[in-house]
């Protein structure tokens, strides 16, 4: 054997030695992982090929063969993707049918929104504070800017498309899903019996409904109801529908961490003197919704894609000004184009959410994660 | 155990916490028949008895985490009753230590311990600060104070949750078997830092199998069985010359070790 065994040394006296090589480190790694078996090089092998195949025809499609410059639909010559109908609808895509002069305010109000986001997301912000009284009055400015009025030319929120429909519609709907499923999922736990029946009807009610039937029907029933003369807003009937929509399934997704909560930390809570609303607010929410983080972050994800359905009550958001795109005989024979496009812009926003709820996970661990 | 000489009993005739014919029902199940107990303001009380015989559940009722359904319990003069008021009063001046601690494992031990101060006491920050320091030195772990509880022993923990309640400046203490959940080595931290407090004269219930630590410090140690109360006695009558059989039996599967 080698002469590092043949020597003696005296007990807990013996040195660290270095890992035998080819077991740590890329070579290691390739070798565990991807060549451990003759049967395991084979499929390795064979892997790699279609991921060579598929990973070219993409480029092609994508790169290499796609076209980005150009006037009209005949500049696209190569074979591969092609971008200029992207190009051309851009706009359309990122503000639907808002007055083009006018995109000047949708702009700000994009540039406005980061600021009043990333305070409530990172909590060691400097200044947080100040930055938090902005977020609370952002709802406020941005629904001046888009709308109108008082000396900006009003703009009806039928013409609120795109992007900014979606963005719209998504934030509200994430922003007021979860105070309201909060609320939901204390009063199902709750011992008054009138508190707790109320909150399981609605619960129940939603969850059994699907999204366009409750669309459908703010968007076409509701107003048969209501007196003659009253009539609010289809963005803002949009906007509640989906609201109460998914603060359902959220109460649903929080009563599931509170239940996660040992008994144990609400006697402690109640044995000091806490009242019950401040124990759901200091010991047992936080614990609460730490845990549920996975579940809530998959339901704002799923929020934020459902409000494609609102094209079935004639607004027009991301996916719905695609399809009114596709069908341009302008740009005939492009869908594949444009549903990439949306899907990539749809993508990053949803693989943000779950970056961040990971990210967000890390920070709050504290030790005790079991 | 601490070679700690306890100070001869601190306890006075005025009440501090009085139960009057208490009962209790699980459903169908009678789990306190009857219980009268007369705490005195400095008085240290042992409760033991076999598991199941109701022994938890009695402090228990004492601070409202479980409610009793015939009786007067009174409290520092306060009458537990369903008033929300009075229990959050009581609750003021109750401490409370459990088996497994409770503390909040999403907070520091330092802001465990400012917690009830802060929002409870409305005391401003920086004095809850001061005195959740003071404690935390009394039961010896100052260093600990910015760890999070899940990164301590289990001792260590109880310490943590022992100062905790002491932070709310409380007029009576009940730990409900504060050294069951723990290894052997650390029930002794546990139970000095208990006979110290005793040693200041605070008010303490403690349901425990630790006779030592009843011998030591109780002035009367108290044995239930199935809901009632069998026997109370002083402690040295109370293992040398025990009156019931089932005192009797306890103390020598107990003691047989």
């Amino acid at each position: 054997m080698s002469s590092i065994t043949d020597q003696k040394y005296a007990p807990g006296e013996h040195p660290d030695l270095p890992p035998p090589p080819g077991s740590i480190g890329v070579v290691g790694w390739l070798r565990h992982r991807l060549f451990s078996s003759v049967g395991n090089t084979i499929l390795t092998i064979i892997a790699f090929f279609f991921l060579f195949k598929v990973g070219n025809a993409v480029v092609f499609w994508v790169f290499t063969g796609a076209t980005f410059t150009g006037e009209t639909q005949d500049a696209c010559t190569q074979g591969g993707a092609c971008w200029l109908v992207i190009g051309d609808r851009f706009h359309q895509f990122m503000y639907g049918l808002y007055p083009q002069e006018e995109y000047w305010r949708a702009n700000i109000v994009f540039v406005l929104m980061v600021f009043a986001i990333a305070p409530l997301l990172f909590d060691k912000l400097p200044h947080r504070g100040k930055f938090l009284i902005f977020s609370a009055l952002f709802p406020f400015a941005a629904f001046y800017l888009l709308s109108g009025g008082l000396g900006l030319e009003t703009v009806d929120t039928a013409n609120w498309g795109g992007m900014l429909l979606t963005l719209v519609l998504g934030i509200t709907g994430i922003v007021a899903s979860l105070p309201i499923g909060i609320l939901l999922a204390l009063g199902r736990r709750s011992n008054m019996p009138i508190v707790r029946t109320l909150c399981v009807c609605f619960i129940e009610f939603i969850r059994g409904v699907p999204l366009i039937t409750i669309l459908f029907m703010a968007s076409n029933m509701l107003p048969l109801f209501l007196p003659e003369g009253v009539n609010f807003d289809k963005l803002l009937r949009a906007l509640i529908g989906v609201a109460l929509f998914s603060s359902a399934y959220m109460a649903e997704v929080i009563r599931g961490g509170l239940q996660a909560i040992p008994k144990g930390q609400y006697e402690g809570a109640d044995a000091m003197g806490l009242s019950y609303w401040q124990s759901m607010r200091l010991i047992v929410l936080p614990q609460a919704l730490r845990i549920v983080i996975p579940g809530i972050v998959n339901t704002f994800i799923g929020l934020y894609k459902d409000t494609t359905l609102v094209s079935i009550i004639g607004l027009f958001d991301l996916l719905g000004i695609a399809q009114v795109a596709v069908a341009d005989v302008k740009w005939r024979g492009l869908a594949p184009e444009t549903y990439a496009f949306i899907a990539l812009l749809f993508f990053i926003s949803c693989f943000s959410m779950s970056r961040y709820s990971l990210w967000l996970e890390n920070k709050l661990h504290t030790g005790h994660k079991r | 155990m601490s070679n700690t000489n306890v100070q001869t009993s601190k306890k006075t005739d005025e009440v501090a916490i009085q139960l009057k014919g208490v009962n209790k029902w699980y459903g169908q199940f009678h789990v306190l028949k009857n219980i009268n107990l007369t705490v005195g303001r400095g008085e240290r009380i042992v409760i033991c008895g076999p598991s199941g015989s109701g022994k938890s559940t009695m402090i228990r009722c004492i601070n409202r985490l479980e409610e009793h359904q015939q009786g007067d319990i009174i409290v520092d003069n306060i009458e537990l009753t369903g008033n929300l008021k009075n229990i959050e009063a009581i609750r003021r001046e109750v401490g409370m230590c459990f088996q497994h601690f409770n503390l909040f494992p999403h907070l520091t031990v330092l802001e465990n311990c400012t917690l009830a101060p802060i929002f409870v006491r409305k005391m401003p920050k920086k004095e809850a600060e001061e005195i959740a320091m003071h404690y935390l030195e009394r039961v010896k772990i100052p260093e600990q104070a910015d760890k999070f509880p899940g990164q301590l022993s289990g001792g260590q923990q109880q310490r943590v949750a022992i100062a905790r309640s002491l932070c709310m400046n409380p007029r009576v203490m009940l730990f409900d078997e504060p050294t069951s959940a723990l290894d052997p080595e650390m029930i002794a931290e546990v139970l000095d830092t208990m006979i110290e407090l005793a040693d200041t004269g605070m008010t303490m219930i403690c349901v425990t199998h630790e006779m030592g630590f009843a011998r030591k410090v109780a002035d009367r140690v108290i044995f239930m069985d199935a809901g009632e109360i069998i026997e109370e006695n002083e402690p040295e009558e109370f293992f040398n010359n025990p009156q019931s059989d089932r005192t009797k039996k306890f103390l020598s599967q107990i003691l047989a070790h």
